[in-house]
């Protein structure tokens, strides 16, 4: 690949891409009022996370068992209201510690 | 300054998360024949990962520009509903020109934080972005210069980083609002079913996740719709109103310092 189309290639794909986030976001400059779209702007973030986390996390580890470890030790964390950092750091700490415990057996 | 420093700490698991998933990617953009420094330089201008790991595979078949604008298209648009979510929740100073220079980031994961918090300012915004685009960047140049250097366990801890904070995103909320339950349960039954079900999971993994996460918000806020009520409040208070309750909470906060 030369370097023109590999520049022709990466100005469709940054173009694009930042058109399609800017756009809304600079347009969109009133508060809502349509109740249907407020109740689906507000329920969207948990509905997008949720499709990403699962089933992708029991995949993301090495193994299923130190994945289910990570998700468990989240859940019980965000439960107890620890802030974002303090659960993602320890549900990794989590996946390393029984990953470890595997790798003995 | 303490929005931008609250945002950069907020940002941190999104930037471990960040440096494990474009490692990989600048190990995958290698193999399929770009250089160190065009891989770099699409994470730094892009930083979007299905579709740079599509954008990648694109040229080097090479397919065609409209190939790769459609593609790109289907695969990131879910980042216009996110943007529409978000331009819902920002500081009024956020205007203009600001919303035009930091939309570039508007990843998933910068969505996820910016959407739990009341009101983002620019500072915030600035802080949360900060770390995660360095480690996007950063991941992508050492992925693409020095191939698997990080043992394979912690790479394979740090993969949990990202969706650790999802949960703990979402799991707090759904203690607060049942219909957060229903989103949920019907967001994680559509994705597995897409994940596994013969068919289903053909479809790309951009447009699955669109579809699934539509389906549920769509019949939740057909199910529960928001109460309108706690939003006219808060638009009817008086400037003086509002005024004061910046002024408690800065109090408050300065009481527990």
């Amino acid at each position: 690949m030369t370097h023109t189309t590999f520049f022709i290639y990466l100005a469709i794909i940054v173009i694009s891409t930042y058109l399609i986030r800017a756009i809304p976001f600079v347009l969109v400059k009133n508060q809502i009022e349509n109740r249907f779209i407020k109740s689906f702007l507000h329920y969207i973030p948990y509905a997008v996370l949720t499709a990403m986390t699962i089933p992708a996390i029991f995949t993301a580890t090495e193994s299923v068992i130190s994945a289910v470890a990570g998700f468990v030790v989240a859940v019980v964390l965000a439960l107890r209201g620890k802030s974002l950092t303090v659960v993602a750091l320890l549900s990794c700490v989590a996946v390393y510690l029984v990953e470890l415990i595997i790798r003995m057996f | 300054m303490k929005n931008y420093r609250r945002g950069l700490l907020a940002g941190i698991p999104i930037a471990l998360g960040y440096l494990s998933v474009s490692f990989t990617f600048g190990i995958i953009a290698v193999q399929y024949g770009l250089s160190v420094w065009e891989a770099t330089l699409m994470s730094m201008t892009t930083v979007t990962s299905a579709g740079q790991f599509a954008g990648v595979k694109t040229m080097a078949v090479p397919g065609l520009w409209l190939d790769m604008l459609i593609s790109q298209l289907t695969i990131n648009v879910r980042y216009s509903f996110m943007s529409v979510a978000m331009s819902q929740n920002l500081d009024k100073k956020f205007s203009g020109i600001w919303r035009w220079i930091f939309a570039f980031m508007m990843t998933d994961e910068i969505f996820a934080v910016g959407i739990s918090e009341k009101k983002v300012t620019r500072s915030f915004w600035a802080g949360l972005i900060t770390l995660p685009w360095i480690g996007w960047s950063l991941g992508t140049f050492l992925g693409a210069f020095l191939g698997n250097v990080l043992p394979a366990s912690v790479m394979s801890a740090l993969g949990l980083a990202i969706y650790g904070m999802f949960v703990a995103i979402v799991v707090p909320d759904m203690k607060k609002e049942k219909a957060v339950i229903i989103a949920v349960v019907i967001a994680a039954v559509l994705s597995t079913m897409f994940t596994y079900v013969p068919v289903l999971n053909k479809v790309s993994v951009g447009i699955s996740i669109s579809i699934c996460a539509i389906v549920s918000a769509v019949v939740v806020a057909i199910l529960f719709p928001v109460d309108d009520s706690d939003d006219t409040n808060i638009s009817d208070k008086s400037e003086s109103e509002v005024r004061n309750d910046m002024i408690s909470g800065e109090v408050s906060k300065g009481g527990a310092v």
